[in-house]
C-alpha cells in the first residue's frame, strides 16, 4: 500500500497535508489579489474622513457587526430596502471590512442620509424612543466620551502605509478634525456617510 | 480576468478533481471478501485488519465527483468559462427586477393621473401604502403614524410644512431641514432663557409664572417672533412651529422648552425620491392624508 510510505514519514504527511487544504485559497482567494474589479475603489469611493474613521473604530468596538451586516445582496427583496447591491470596489478603504453575516438588525450597507442626525442620536441612545418594537441595546455613554485625536492620527497614518490615499492635509487636521467630538458624534458621521459615496445609487 | 488566472484556476480545480479521484480509486483496491491486515502486530498478538472502504461510501464520494464536474460544465466556476446554461448572478437579479417591473407597472400606471384624494379612497393603493410606510417612515413616525419626541405625529392635523397636497409631497420628495438655532448667547442670561420659557408656556395656556411672562414677551418679539410669528402661530414656509396649540414636537415641561431655546434643535425629514420614486410618492402623500383625516373622526 502506498499510504504506508506516508503513514510513516510524518514531515512529508505534513507538507501534503498543507499542499491538499490550501488548493481552495489558492483557488478562491489568491486570483482576488489580483483582481481590479476588488482592488480598486469604485467610482466616487473615498477614504473615510477622520471622523467617520473614528466613529467606524467604535463601531467594530461595540460590536455592532454582531447584528448589522454590511452587504447588500443582489436580490430585489433586499434593493428594493436598502439599495443597491453592494460592490466589492466600494470595500477597498474598509480594514477589516464590516460586510457582517447576522442580521438581528437592518443591513447598514447604505444606511447613510435614510435617517436625521437627530433620530441616530434619540435611537443610539435608546432605541425604543423610535422604535418601541426595538430590541436593540441602548448606547448611552458613547455621549459621555470623547475621541482620542491622537489615536485617530496614528490610524490614518498607519492606513496610509497600507496604501490609503490620505493626504497630508488630511493627516494634519484630523487632529482639530476630532478633538471635543463625542464616541456618539463620531459613530453618527460614520453612520450617515456609510454607502453615501457610490455614484450608482439604485 | 486575464487568461493566465483563468488558466491557473482551471488547472488546479480540474487537477485537484483528477487527483482526489485517483487517491481513492488507488486505495480502495480488494473487495470486502478477502481479509487481510496491515501487517503490524502489537503485544505479540494484536493485529489491524486492511478492509476496503465501504461500497456505498466510495459510492457517495463518486457521485460528488460526478455533480461537481456536471457543475462546473453548467455554471461559471472554471476561470473565465461562463457555464453553458449561461446563468450569472446579475442576469437573475435583472430578470427578477424586470419580473416584478411587469407585474407592478399597471399597479402604479394606474394612480399616475389620479388626484391625491382618490387615491387615499383607493382601498388597494392604501394597503400598498401602508407597506411602504412600513419600510420607510415607520422607524421615525411610529409604525401607527403617531411619531414620537422629535419626529411628527402625523395622524392629527397640525403641520409643521403645510398640509397641503403640494406641502407634503415636497416634503416627501425634497425632505426638509428643521433647524431652531441656539438662543441662549442670544438672550444672553439665564433669566432671559426662563422668561421666554414662562412666555411661551402663556401662549398655549400652560401654567407660568405671569411676571416672567410678561418679561418674556418683549424678548420674544425681538428674538423669536421673526420666524414663529408675533402671535406666535408660527410660519410653515420656514418650519416654525404654531406655539399656541398644545402641539410640542419636543416636549412642553419647563426643561424640554427651556433645552430648546438655549441649545436649539435640529433635525431633518431626509429626501424620499430617491428611495421610493416618483409613483410610489403619490401614493405616500396620500396615505400620510389619509392618516390625518382619520383621527378627526
Amino acid at each position: 500500500m502506498k499510504h504506508d510510505i506516508v503513514e510513516r514519514k510524518i514531515g512529508l504527511m505534513g507538507v501534503l497535508i498543507i499542499l491538499v487544504i490550501s488548493i481552495g485559497g489558492l483557488v478562491e482567494i489568491v486570483p482576488l489579489f489580483f483582481s481590479s474589479q476588488v482592488r480598486d475603489p469604485a467610482p466616487g469611493i473615498e477614504p473615510y474622513s477622520a471622523l467617520e474613521l473614528a466613529g467606524r473604530d467604535i463601531y467594530i468596538r461595540e460590536g455592532c457587526y454582531g447584528c448589522h451586516s454590511q452587504m447588500i445582496r443582489p436580490f430585489r427583496s433586499e434593493t428594493e430596502r436598502y439599495g443597491h447591491y453592494s460592490l466589492a470596489g466600494e470595500s477597498v478603504y474598509d480594514r477589516p471590512f464590516q460586510f457582517g453575516s447576522k442580521r438581528t438588525g437592518p443591513d447598514l450597507a447604505r444606511v447613510g442620509g435614510r435617517y436625521a442626525d437627530e433620530w441616530h442620536r434619540v435611537h443610539l441612545m435608546n432605541p425604543r424612543d423610535v422604535v418601541p418594537e426595538s430590541n436593540m441595546p441602548s448606547y448611552p455613554w458613547l455621549a459621555d466620551h470623547e475621541v482620542d485625536p491622537r489615536a485617530t492620527v496614528k490610524r490614518m497614518q498607519a492606513l496610509r502605509t497600507l496604501g490609503h490615499p490620505y493626504s497630508d492635509e488630511q493627516i494634519g487636521t484630523a487632529e482639530k478634525d476630532v478633538t471635543g467630538k463625542t464616541e456618539l458624534q463620531a459613530l453618527i458621521a460614520y453612520l450617515q456617510g456609510l454607502g453615501t459615496n457610490l455614484q450608482v445609487r439604485r | 480576468m486575464s487568461s493566465f488566472w483563468s488558466w491557473y484556476i482551471i488547472i488546479l480545480t480540474v487537477g485537484s478533481i483528477i487527483a482526489s479521484v485517483w487517491l481513492m480509486s488507488s486505495n480502495s483496491k480488494g473487495s470486502p471478501g478477502e481479509v487481510d491486515t496491515t501487517g503490524h502486530k502489537w503485544d505479540g498478538d494484536l493485529q489491524e485488519y486492511n478492509n476496503p472502504l465501504p461500497r456505498w461510501w466510495l459510492y457517495l464520494f463518486y457521485v460528488t465527483v460526478v455533480f461537481s464536474v456536471a457543475y462546473l460544465i453548467l455554471y461559471p466556476g472554471l476561470g473565465s468559462f461562463a457555464g453553458t446554461s449561461k446563468w450569472s448572478q446579475v442576469d437573475q437579479y435583472n430578470a427578477q427586477m424586470s419580473e416584478a417591473e411587469a407585474k407592478y407597472a399597471d399597479f402604479y400606471a394606474r394612480f399616475r393621473d389620479m388626484e391625491i384624494q382618490a387615491i387615499a379612497g383607493d382601498q388597494a393603493a392604501m394597503r400598498a401604502a401602508g407597506n411602504i410606510f412600513g419600510n420607510n417612515c415607520a422607524q421615525c413616525h411610529g409604525s401607527d403614524g403617531r411619531g414620537a419626541v422629535g419626529f411628527p405625529n402625523l395622524t392629527d392635523d397640525n403641520w409643521q410644512w403645510g398640509g397641503s397636497e403640494d406641502a407634503i409631497l415636497a416634503t416627501l420628495r425634497n425632505g426638509r431641514n428643521g433647524i431652531m438655532p441656539a438662543q441662549a448667547a442670544v438672550l444672553g442670561s439665564d433669566e432671559a432663557v426662563e422668561e421666554v420659557v414662562a412666555y411661551v408656556r402663556s401662549m398655549s395656556g400652560l401654567e407660568a409664572p405671569a411676571d416672567k411672562a410678561k418679561a418674556g414677551q418683549q424678548r420674544f418679539a425681538m428674538v423669536c417672533a421673526a420666524c414663529h410669528g408675533p402671535d406666535g402661530k408660527g410660519n410653515p414656509m420656514l418650519g416654525a412651529p404654531n406655539l399656541t396649540d398644545d402641539t410640542w414636537l419636543y416636549g412642553s415641561s419647563p426643561g424640554d422648552i427651556r433645552y430648546t431655546i438655549a441649545n436649539g434643535r435640529a433635525n431633518q425629514m431626509p429626501a424620499q425620491l430617491d428611495y421610493l420614486g416618483e409613483d410610489r410618492l403619490r401614493l405616500m402623500a396620500a396615505y400620510v392624508m389619509s392618516l390625518s383625516e382619520t383621527a378627526g373622526d
